[in-house]
């Protein structure tokens, strides 16, 4: 037999987080945190998918490569997100000279 | 070189297990090219669904006001009905790929509807949904109308917050913006629904693989491959509720 | 040759069309990307014959619009991502490592057909009018005024997308799983590496053209806004989305060849790359630092000072590992027993072609120099040097490597040369006049130029017509070689890699017992310097 085999009561207690958290984020939309509702809510969900990728599709029991993978393409995301964002984010800082209007 | 879990002795040459392809050495192998090729394929749905997260963050910080009145005008109860039928048909496929590893055929077979009626009612869901914003106008394109539910007349005195005189210009931008909204709304959930659909249909091939006996605790790997991508549409999911459904309802 | 190799194991069309075969299935690719080639060949043809002369006089500029915009979307998608890993990478990966096939050979024969159905698509936009957007599909012309085929168009790049990621994602795999006992990853071929490096970015990049389509069509076909300024949607998001695979897609197409070239070297030098760990890691580097330098194509599209900076400083650095390379071929070289065969002489091509063309993008990297050349024939013949005198020069010199390995035979040595030459001259005379150009005003993407232009395109036309002779004169040796040519035995160039320890052609398992390896790459006998008489 290969691959790890989890407890049932493993799988029980993770889908039992996920709905707590759940609830907690549709809770958490009905107060004004400002800012924070964002930070608050993408925190939610990646714990959330943290807990799916970790125990339901068993990463926790997989080999180095395996994690390494999950982590890549997260990391390729956010270069596509963060270097997008530092042109958008950017452009109100400069007046560009003349030759370039 | 992977070592095979059994060792020699199970694995002669007289004694290969039926799965095993010929350029594979041991099964063993043969699992975690799989594994690694499913991550893999996964890794590209990151960032495929990822294009579509970089354009919604780019309009959400652009036109804050637009999005929080698109958002707030889709029925909540929808969408948090669908996140539970949705992790709830990740827990039964979690658990379809337990009964498989432990040789349980009728449970596996069980869990794996589960999982795909589940899905079916998500799906279900959307098609209420998609019906309702139909009727509002809300469907992106030439037919688009923005009118907060409630107020079925467009234009400056309808669709707005009551307490503050709006220009024109506003209230064509709010037009506008969102419309952009729905567009990254039908374009995300769209492409998730068009994933569901193709997880489901991969289950009942699986299903009827399982029902036929095909799977064991040696040789489980297409459930488990199933497995991982019904997950990774709900993880999509996990992520598409919060930022399409509760931008800001305070 | 060996009685029963994999070219007749089975017979039939069904056995080739179902076949799960990488050799056969690199065949079949090799067969397709040609049609390809000659087809973004004949785009060019109409190209070079409209600017032989200033004025808009062979065609309307619509029409020439078609020509440029099919020339690039059939020489980027359909020929050279595909080109060396649908080919060589496919054909030689496999006994490279030690291995039967490659992880899923049903993936593989899928990768294939998907790449056939993309072409149809784009086959049908081509025989229903064309489309004329530019390769770049850049909104909101492609979304909304464009009233040609681009929908047709862009589904058949969406569809050959996949079969790019399928081809990444086999490749790593089988890199990752299938190598035999004692082939560690430092005992690997540096085309294997180089290979790998591709892989990576067609399976991190592919995805986001493959979302900016769809986005693209949904606007199209369903007037979506996402990109559409005149509601509040953002054009330039559209070029951001776009580049993000489109930069790191150009070294998806040298990267491979890059691999082809550290085996020429080697082999044709008769010693081991100088550098080897160096030259391994810097495939990595250059497929992990291409993810990061995209915004350089849009340095005059309005993004903010501060971000062209920091994308011009990360395109300088991407530079680096490819110079790595070239320092460590020319160390290889040097004191190395040198000749000039035919896979030799596009290698030589190479170095220089490559080198002119990577120096080139600096100037392009540069902020200054960018604003005065970008959209001009300087940019033209930048990425020409690398894509042509690069990538296309790594494949004929890495076809003309394997051949006798794949079909067991070796074509004329006379001809082939002849070929070489002409290539590269016609090349230099097609491409180099555009650097001038370029420098000099003249816009790319344009059917008419002002007469003080003309003598540079007049000279850039005819070398396109000796290169067009280079390119058709293989077609003819090689083909006449499967029937006439001198029967090649395992290893007729004395070169080093599991693949020459196969028959030629090899048999369908490649090998009948897996290797066990145990020696280091590029082993040759003793290197005997030559004598140097002192009076």
């Amino acid at each position: 037999m290969f691959g790890h085999v989890s407890p049932l009561k493993v799988y029980i207690g993770i889908f039992a987080a996920l709905m707590v958290l759940t609830v907690v984020t549709i809770l958490v939309a009905y107060v004004d945190l400002g800012e924070m509702n964002k930070v608050v809510a993408m925190g939610i969900a990646s714990f959330k998918a943290t807990l799916v990728v970790l125990y339901f599709m068993h990463v926790k029991y997989s080999s180095r490569l395996t994690k390494l993978i999950v982590v890549s393409g997260f990391f390729f995301l956010a270069i596509l997100l963060t270097l997008t964002m530092a042109d958008y984010g950017s452009r109100q800082w400069v007046n560009p000279p003349a030759i370039l209007q | 070189m992977h070592a095979d879990a059994h060792g020699h002795a199970g694995h002669g040459h007289g004694a290969q297990h039926p799965a095993l392809q010929h350029q594979f050495e041991t099964m063993g192998q043969q699992k975690e090219a799989a594994v690694l090729g499913m991550w893999a394929f996964l890794l590209t749905e990151v960032l495929f669904f990822g294009g579509l997260f970089m354009a919604y963050m780019l309009y959400r910080i652009w036109y804050p006001d637009a999005f929080v009145a698109a958002s707030t005008s889709i029925d909540l109860k929808w969408g948090a009905l669908n996140t539970v039928v949705l992790i709830g048909s990740s827990l039964t496929m979690a658990l379809a790929v337990r009964a498989a590893q432990t040789n349980q055929r009728k449970a596996t077979v069980n869990w794996l509807i589960l999982t795909m009626v589940l899905g079916t009612v998500f799906l279900g869901v959307k098609v209420i949904e998609y019906a309702d914003k139909f009727e509002h106008h809300h469907v992106p394109g030439p037919n688009f109308v923005w009118a907060e539910p409630g107020h079925e007349a467009a234009g400056a005195d309808a669709g707005t917050a009551s307490d503050h005189a709006v220009s024109a210009q506003e209230a064509a931008n709010l037009q506008n913006h969102t419309q952009i909204f729905f567009s990254l709304y039908f374009t995300m959930t769209g492409l998730h629904a068009l994933h569901m659909i193709i997880g489901i249909g991969i289950m009942l091939v699986i299903t009827w693989q399982a029902y036929s006996g095909r799977f064991s605790s040696e040789y489980y790997t297409p459930v488990e491959m199933t497995g991982l991508y019904w997950h990774f549409v709900d993880i999509v999911w996990i992520y598409l509720f919060p930022l399409l459904y509760l931008i800001d309802r305070s | 040759m060996p009685a029963t190799h994999y070219l007749n194991n089975g017979h039939g069309l069904a056995s080739w069309l179902l076949t799960k075969d990488h050799k056969r299935i690199a065949i079949m690719y090799l067969i397709t990307i040609s049609v390809f080639f000659f087809l973004g060949g004949l785009m060019a043809a109409g190209i070079r014959l409209e600017l032989a002369t200033p004025e808009g006089d062979f065609v309307q500029s619509d029409t020439y619009n078609k020509f440029f915009t099919l020339h690039g979307v059939i020489m980027v998608f359909f020929f050279l991502i595909p080109s060396i890993p649908a080919t060589l990478g496919n054909f030689l990966i496999p006994p490279m490592i030690g291995a039967k096939d490659l992880a899923f050979p049903r993936i593989n024969l899928l990768s294939y057909y998907i790449y056939l159905l993309g072409g149809v698509f784009t086959i049908y936009a081509i025989v229903a009018g064309g489309v004329d957007t530019g390769w770049t599909f850049y909104t909101p012309y492609s979304a909304a005024a464009s009233n040609t085929n681009v929908i047709p168009t862009a589904l058949g790049v969406f569809i050959a997308g996949f079969s790019s990621i399928l081809t990444g994602l086999n490749f790593i795999v089988t890199i990752h799983r299938m190598r035999a006992p004692g082939m560690t990853w430092f005992r690997l071929p540096l085309f294997v590496w180089a290979h790998y490096a591709t892989s990576l970015i067609q399976v991190l990049g592919t995805p986001v053209i493959a979302i900016t389509i769809v986005m693209l069509g949904v606007e199209r076909a369903f007037g979506f806004g996402i990109f559409d300024p005149s509601r509040g949607g953002d054009p330039v998001l559209f070029q951001h989305l776009f580049w993000f695979y489109s930069h790191p897609a150009v070294y998806i197409m040298i990267l491979p060849a890059l691999g082809v070239q550290s085996e020429l070297i080697a082999n044709f030098s008769k010693k081991k790359i100088f550098g080897y760990s160096f030259v391994a890691f810097s495939s990595l580097a250059i497929a992990v630092f291409g993810f990061i330098v995209w915004a350089h194509h849009m340095f005059v599209s309005g993004i903010s000072t501060y971000a062209a900076m920091v994308f011009s400083f990360l395109s300088f650095s991407v530079a680096i590992p490819s110079a790595v390379k070239v320092f460590n071929w020319t160390a290889t070289l040097y004191r190395g027993a040198i000749s000039f065969e035919t896979p030799m002489l596009y290698a030589y091509g190479f170095m220089g072609l490559f080198t002119i063309g990577g120096l080139t993008g600096l100037f392009l990297a540069t902020l200054g120099t960018d604003i005065h050349m970008h959209d001009t024939y300087f940019v033209v013949a930048h990425f020409h040097y690398i894509m042509v005198g690069g990538a296309i020069m790594g494949y004929m010199g890495g076809l003309h490597f394997w051949w006798p390995k794949m079909v067991g035979r070796m074509y004329s040595e006379f001809l082939s040369r002849i070929a070489a030459i002409l290539i590269f001259v016609g090349f230099n005379l097609t491409f180099f006049p555009q650097f001038i150009l370029g420098y000099n005003g003249m816009p790319r993407r344009y059917h008419a130029y002002p007469d003080e232009f003309q003598v540079l395109n007049v000279m850039s036309s005819a070398g396109a017509t000796v290169l067009g002779f280079g390119y058709l004169l293989p077609v003819v040796y090689l083909l006449w070689s499967l029937k006439h040519g001198e029967v090649a035995g395992p290893n007729p160039w004395g070169a080093s890699g599991l693949e020459w320890q196969m028959t030629s052609p090899p048999p369908t398992e490649n090998f009948p017992v897996t290797p066990r390896v145990t020696t280091e790459p590029y082993e040759f006998t003793p290197h005997v310097p030559r004598e140097i008489k002192v009076v």
